[in-house]
């Protein structure tokens, strides 16, 4: 690990001002995956700026009849948190597939957000990557790709975005709220929030420097069932090969989102209109334009598959 | 969450130092506030309470909680294995909560109430978490196990506490105790020696005594 330099932030708009004036500095907060891309020399951040006394670790009921998530309320108590299990149980669903139970216990909303992918060539300073180093090309491409993304892939990058939660929060209509170092705050669309690779993969979401995250918003609750299915290697504590989030109405209309596939959640709501129609006619529109490599191609028929199951989940 | 202390009301070695808990969470403080140039090493003062006693270090800022453990203030129960958050050796009980103390930053850490296994129980006066591993030969080389006992012990708090789990079949219920439940919790702590199925049978029995 490269030393640093450490400072504990004062206040939002000071840990903003901190890291936009420092290009290599870094927010900390749960640390769970910075920490390890530390020791890897991934990251290299010359001063850490600790979100941790800031507060921001509460649940609250907004005036629009949602919830507003601090961005530094932990895995653990947002996933167990009643109004999350009641009312957005896919997010809940989601978080508790992810990870271990000791890194959700610190890993935070906004950190989750921010995870890099585990894409294998990412992890090997050995070999190019275009989003660790970019312009050294892209290893995944003709490489061991059975992770990797099928849609929204590039020329320059195939990895995927590995976070179980960011595909609840997308299949809910989240809002990302963040502060900028001039105090200005922002709301972005779950939606809008992480960037697909195109020619600039390292750049994997649209904050800009300095730009923190003080919370994420949940709009009010829109009934359905509530389902998260997580294909992996183990029954527990892997990454996904794919994963489906859903809120299936009674009449069979719904909304899914797919993780596991793309640089980021992927949701489609065109196809979301085939959905009465069952999972094959959804999971085309859904994967409209996907590219799979031999290795992932799987991934196709694995999405078509797992939705079907979720669809007659909810049906049951 | 003080979930352990829930647990553990009657033992009084976790007791002791449980009033300094607060002291230090709420005021942010610049440690270092310039930036040194890149690559020079930055030293700094941390305070951590451990098992009840407060140790103050001069450390690297780069020091993990884990390495402060092992290499400064001796306690070498916890275990290094990967050192990536992936095996589970090294978790400890910080605030009541189980946490890979090989990513997290010691000086992240001041002003918290940090239990290793050399603070659940000692030689002469067990656990109840280390007795039921010996009973029912929870390990066998015994590297993961101070890892498995603390995330054992951290695992039936977090049950008691209703905390779901992705086993668990109707989020709106309370938590049950089962097979499957502590199977999933313990998916962070990694056996080698393969002796999980009687690290169930020991966590099984101490949340039975529990009641």
């Amino acid at each position: 690990m490269r030393a640093f330099t450490y400072e504990r932030a004062a206040s939002p708009v000071q840990a903003a001002a901190a890291a936009a004036a420092n290009p290599d500095a870094k927010f900390i907060a749960g640390g769970t995956n910075l920490l390890d891309l530390m020791k890897l020399e991934i990251e290299t951040p010359t001063h850490l700026i600790d979100v941790n006394g800031l507060g921001l670790d509460t649940i609250e009921a907004t005036s629009e009849g949602g919830l507003r998530v601090g961005a530094l309320v932990r895995n653990t108590d947002l996933a167990a948190d009643e109004r999350v299990r009641r009312n957005y149980g896919v997010l809940s669903r989601a978080i508790l597939a992810g990870a271990s139970g000791q890194l959700r216990n610190r890993a935070t909303t906004a950190g989750n957000l921010l995870q890099r992918t585990r894409c294998p060539y990412f992890y090997d300073t050995a070999q190019p990557c275009n989003k660790r180093q970019p312009g050294s090309g892209c290893s995944a491409i003709g490489g061991f790709s059975r992770q990797l993304g099928i849609v929204g892939t590039s020329e320059a990058c195939i990895a995927t975005n590995p976070s179980d939660m960011a595909v609840g929060l997308r299949v809910l209509d989240a809002t990302v709220e963040t502060m900028k170092p001039d105090a200005t705050t922002r709301r972005i669309a779950i939606a809008e929030f992480h960037r697909l690779p195109g020619d600039t993969p390292h750049i994997e979401t649209v904050l800009e420097r300095g730009e923190f995250i003080t919370a994420v918003t949940l709009p009010s609750p829109v009934g359905g069932k509530h389902l998260y299915r997580k294909v992996r290697d183990r029954a527990s504590y892997a990454f996904a090969l794919v994963s489906v989030a859903a809120v299936i109405q009674q009449d069979g209309t719904g909304r899914v989102a797919i993780g596991g596939v793309a640089h980021k959640p992927w949701r489609v709501e065109a196809a979301e209109a085939e959905l009465p129609r069952g999972a094959k006619a959804a999971s085309e529109r859904l994967l409209d334009g996907a590219k799979p490599s031999h290795e992932n191609a799987f991934k196709v028929t694995l999405v078509e598959r797992t939705l079907g199951s979720v669809l007659e989940e909810a049906r049951s | 969450m003080p979930i352990l202390h829930e647990l553990e009301l009657n033992r009084r070695d976790l007791m002791v130092g449980g009033c300094t808990l607060a002291a230090l969470t709420a005021v942010p403080t610049v440690v270092q506030a310039q930036p040194s140039p890149a690559g020079a090493l930055a030293l700094t003062k941390v305070s951590l309470t451990v098992n009840g006693q407060s140790h103050d270090l001069e450390i690297d800022t780069r020091t993990t909680l884990l390495d402060a453990l092992r290499e400064h203030l001796h306690l070498t129960g916890s275990k290094k294995g990967c050192d990536h958050g992936q095996c589970g050796a090294c978790t400890v009980i910080i605030d009541g909560r189980r946490v890979n103390s090989c990513l997290t930053l010691a000086i992240m850490n001041e002003g918290m109430e940090i239990t290793t296994i050399e603070g659940l129980g000692t030689p002469g006066n067990l656990h109840p978490m280390q007795e039921a591993f010996i009973k029912h030969d929870g390990y066998q080389c015994g590297y993961c196990t101070p890892g498995q006992i603390c995330s054992g012990v951290a695992v039936l708090g977090e049950i008691k506490a209703g905390i779901p789990s992705h086993v668990t079949s109707d989020l709106t219920q309370p938590v049950t105790l089962s097979d499957a439940e502590i199977r999933e919790r313990m998916s962070g702590n990694i056996c080698r020696c393969g002796a999980y199925s009687n690290i169930v049978e020991a966590m099984t029995e101490v949340a039975g005594r529990q009641g």
